[in-house]
């Protein structure tokens, strides 16, 4: 491939993939604890749903290196290798997801739901539900004269979601600054892409919307980097948004403690042998960087996950009455508590 | 409970979901338009185990995997109901009705009446409700009474694997649209372990369960505790726990909203005079107030005392000493049964 990428970028992409990686790796421990030998999915430190994101690493690596904290990042439910790429506060997203006061959220949205405004970074849930607010958030943008841009990530599960194609329709028709990506990691929990949708290329469905549309073949950092590089160019300058899909694999199942026992195990093995970051590290090595070096990046993300994650386990929990709060950021009379009085014509008192 | 065996008793247990499942299969036999819709049903056999089984006896095209398309699955399903097929539609979690409720409220259950019933509409829609294991705002709700609000669809809450079987078989039988609740932590799913109770004798054969019709599942003298889902074996605990003080507390398992079945609650206040209502909703405009509405307006004479315990208003926190705050508890219930009492 003859794509040039600075080499410190490279080792940026690296550092975000390599830390994005052993963070699933940790949390995957300590979701675990507690969870043996009968898996309870309440038990433990942390409790409910957990989809970890272990070989999705270079989407998010690859779009991320292009933005800034004024632009906006949409996850859905598969969120913490974006985050970090995206520059999230690792040590308080870490306490949200073990349930912490100080959370990004004060533990009440957990994994699937982390948000950070200091790098305007939101998740969502439900399928495909982040799509409309990166359109929004593109729209503000626009109408304020800002060259920031969106970025909407979702799963290749998600392009048959009406969501997903009436935000297309929109950035398409306003020309705003939005960069659909989506990370195809062949399963939508147990159902292959071709069981689902007839096209094999997601980016396919640009088309219908008269926008680019754009697949990366393969889960390649800097393939991912030099097509984020266009498309967010592109809505940077002014000229509309781009689908951009990257294939992935998907290594940790869908959440854990998925049996997938409807996966062949030549995928599941094939998952495991494409590894973007073996595959990035055979880059850096390449373009003249030292093992010693690339070593030293591992070993930087290692301790920074652990910290965070020591870190986060300290922290306190909140108390059962801090639920009733942050339902509404006014009093529930709005603005005010007093009527004005006025004078109304055509009263019959 | 309800079940009444004239012969033999039957010894058989199931969990909650396999008698779903049983249902479902004896359905899908006699009739062979009856077909399942859902995300993740076939090769998974559902998340919670809605579908076990299922695709190995009846193959894919009548356990259908579709793709994350609700408002175009579950909209398939109001049509191919329309031509008279039978297709149960699962929507995975309750709280994901947001992208599709047009189908259900505006088209599944308005389209009989509009139509002036010239047209019916022959569906189950089934879907999973309920909290206890911290999965947050998005993916813990019931929505009880957001569906039985909005008139059309009959609303279907099984609390053990008895009921569920006989609500299946009239859901799929029934020629209106029905929506079959079923609570994550009742289903028996090895992940997510059961409380005592969901489990139970299951017959063999095929038998239907009326909707409307309440089941008294613990009787008392002293409080009347009306609730459904979950909560009726959070009720049941209490009412053990409080037994041991001399509080004797009648338990009346809804089983559905819609129909309600007003007269067994009426009946019970009368002889108890004390009503506590137990939900895991949210607390306002929902199954509450619309149980304690209907004894105010039919019963109020013989009300002495009433006590609500549902869901505050606010979303379902992630963090488990508030998801243990929020949602009720068995102490919860035993306290506001004190209350009433006192």
């Amino acid at each position: 491939m003859d794509i040039m990428v600075a080499v410190n970028e490279l080792q940026s992409m690296f550092e975000d993939m390599v830390t994005a990686r052993y963070y699933e790796e940790r949390l995957q421990e300590e979701y675990l604890e507690g969870k043996q030998p009968a898996f309870d999915i309440s038990a433990g430190p942390i409790p409910g749903e957990l989809h970890l994101a272990a070989g999705q690493e270079a989407a998010a690596a690859g779009v991320c290196r292009h933005l800034r904290d004024s632009d906006t990042v949409t996850a859905p439910h598969r969120p913490h290798h974006v985050a970090i790429a995206k520059g999230v506060d690792l040590k308080r997203m870490t306490a949200e997801i073990f349930g912490r006061r100080t959370g990004l959220s004060k533990g009440k949205g957990g994994h699937m739901h982390l948000f950070d405004p200091d790098v305007n970074f939101a998740c969502s849930g439900i399928i495909a539900q982040g799509c409309p607010p990166a359109v929004g958030a593109g729209l503000a943008a626009t109408k304020r004269s800002e060259d920031s841009v969106a970025v909407a990530f979702l799963g290749e599960g998600a392009i048959s979601q009406g969501a997903f194609l009436e935000s297309l329709n929109l950035a398409a028709v306003r020309e705003l600054p939005v960069i659909f990506v989506v990370e195809d990691n062949d399963w939508a929990i147990s159902m292959p892409k071709d069981r689902v949708t007839d096209v094999d290329d997601g980016s396919q469905r640009a088309g219908g919307f008269d926008m680019p549309g754009v697949r990366v073949d393969y889960d390649d950092a800097t393939a991912v980097y030099d097509a984020a590089k266009e498309a967010i160019g592109r809505a940077r300058a002014g000229n509309g948004p781009t689908l951009l899909e990257v294939q992935v694999h998907r290594r940790m199942g869908h959440f854990m403690g998925d049996p997938e026992s409807y996966r062949p195990d030549e995928d599941k093995e094939a998952a495991q042998e494409r590894d973007s970051i073996e595959r990035l590290a055979a880059d850096l090595r390449s373009e003249g960087v030292a093992d010693d070096d690339i070593e030293e990046i591992r070993e930087r993300a290692r301790d920074r996950v652990d910290e965070a994650i020591e870190w986060a386990k300290d922290q306190p929990e909140p108390g059962p009455e801090e639920a009733y709060e942050d339902v509404f950021v006014n009093p529930p009379s709005g603005v005010t508590t007093e009527e004005p009085s006025h004078e109304l014509a055509g009263g019959d008192d | 409970m309800a079940q009444k065996e004239s012969q033999q008793a039957v010894e058989r247990e199931l969990t909650m979901s396999r008698a779903m499942v049983e249902a479902i299969g004896h359905e899908m036999r006699e009739n062979e338009e009856v077909f399942y819709m859902g995300e993740d049903v076939a090769d998974y056999g559902g998340i919670f185990d809605s579908t076990q089984g299922l695709l190995e006896e009846f193959g894919r095209d009548r356990i259908m995997d579709v793709p994350i398309s609700e408002t175009a699955y579950i909209g398939a399903a109001v049509g191919a109901a329309q031509q008279g097929m039978r297709p149960i539609a699962e929507l995975m979690f309750v709280d994901f009705f947001g992208v599709c409720m047009d189908q259900i409220y505006n088209q599944m259950a308005k389209n009989t009446y509009m139509s002036g019933a010239s047209v019916n509409v022959p569906m189950v829609l089934t879907a999973a409700v309920g909290g206890t294991y911290n999965d947050a705002a998005q993916h813990s709700q019931t929505l009880y009474g957001t569906f039985a609000h909005l008139p059309g669809m009959k609303v279907v809450v099984p609390s053990t694997a008895y009921d569920a079987k006989g609500l299946m078989h009239n859901a799929i039988r029934d020629d209106d649209p029905v929506v079959y609740m079923f609570h994550k932590r009742l289903m028996g799913i090895g992940w997510m372990p059961a409380p005592d109770g969901p489990k139970t004798p299951v017959p063999d054969e095929p038998y239907t369960i009326p909707f409307g019709s309440a089941d008294v599942k613990r009787e008392g003298e002293d409080v009347t505790v009306v609730t459904l889902g979950l909560h009726v074996h959070r009720a049941l605990e209490a009412a053990d726990d409080l037994a041991e003080d001399g509080i004797d507390a009648e338990v009346i398992d809804l089983r559905t909203l819609v129909p309600l079945d007003t007269e067994t609650v009426l009946d019970s206040v009368e002889k108890t005079g004390r009503l506590v209502v137990v939900d895991e909703d949210y607390r306002s405009y929902g199954v509450t107030g619309e149980i304690i509405a209907r004894v105010a307006e039919e019963g109020l004479a013989d009300l002495e005392a009433v006590e609500r315990v549902a869901v505050p208003d606010v979303p379902l926190p992630y963090a488990r000493p508030m998801e243990d705050e929020v949602i009720p508890g068995t102490e919860d219930i035993e306290a506001a049964i004190r209350s009433a009492r006192s």
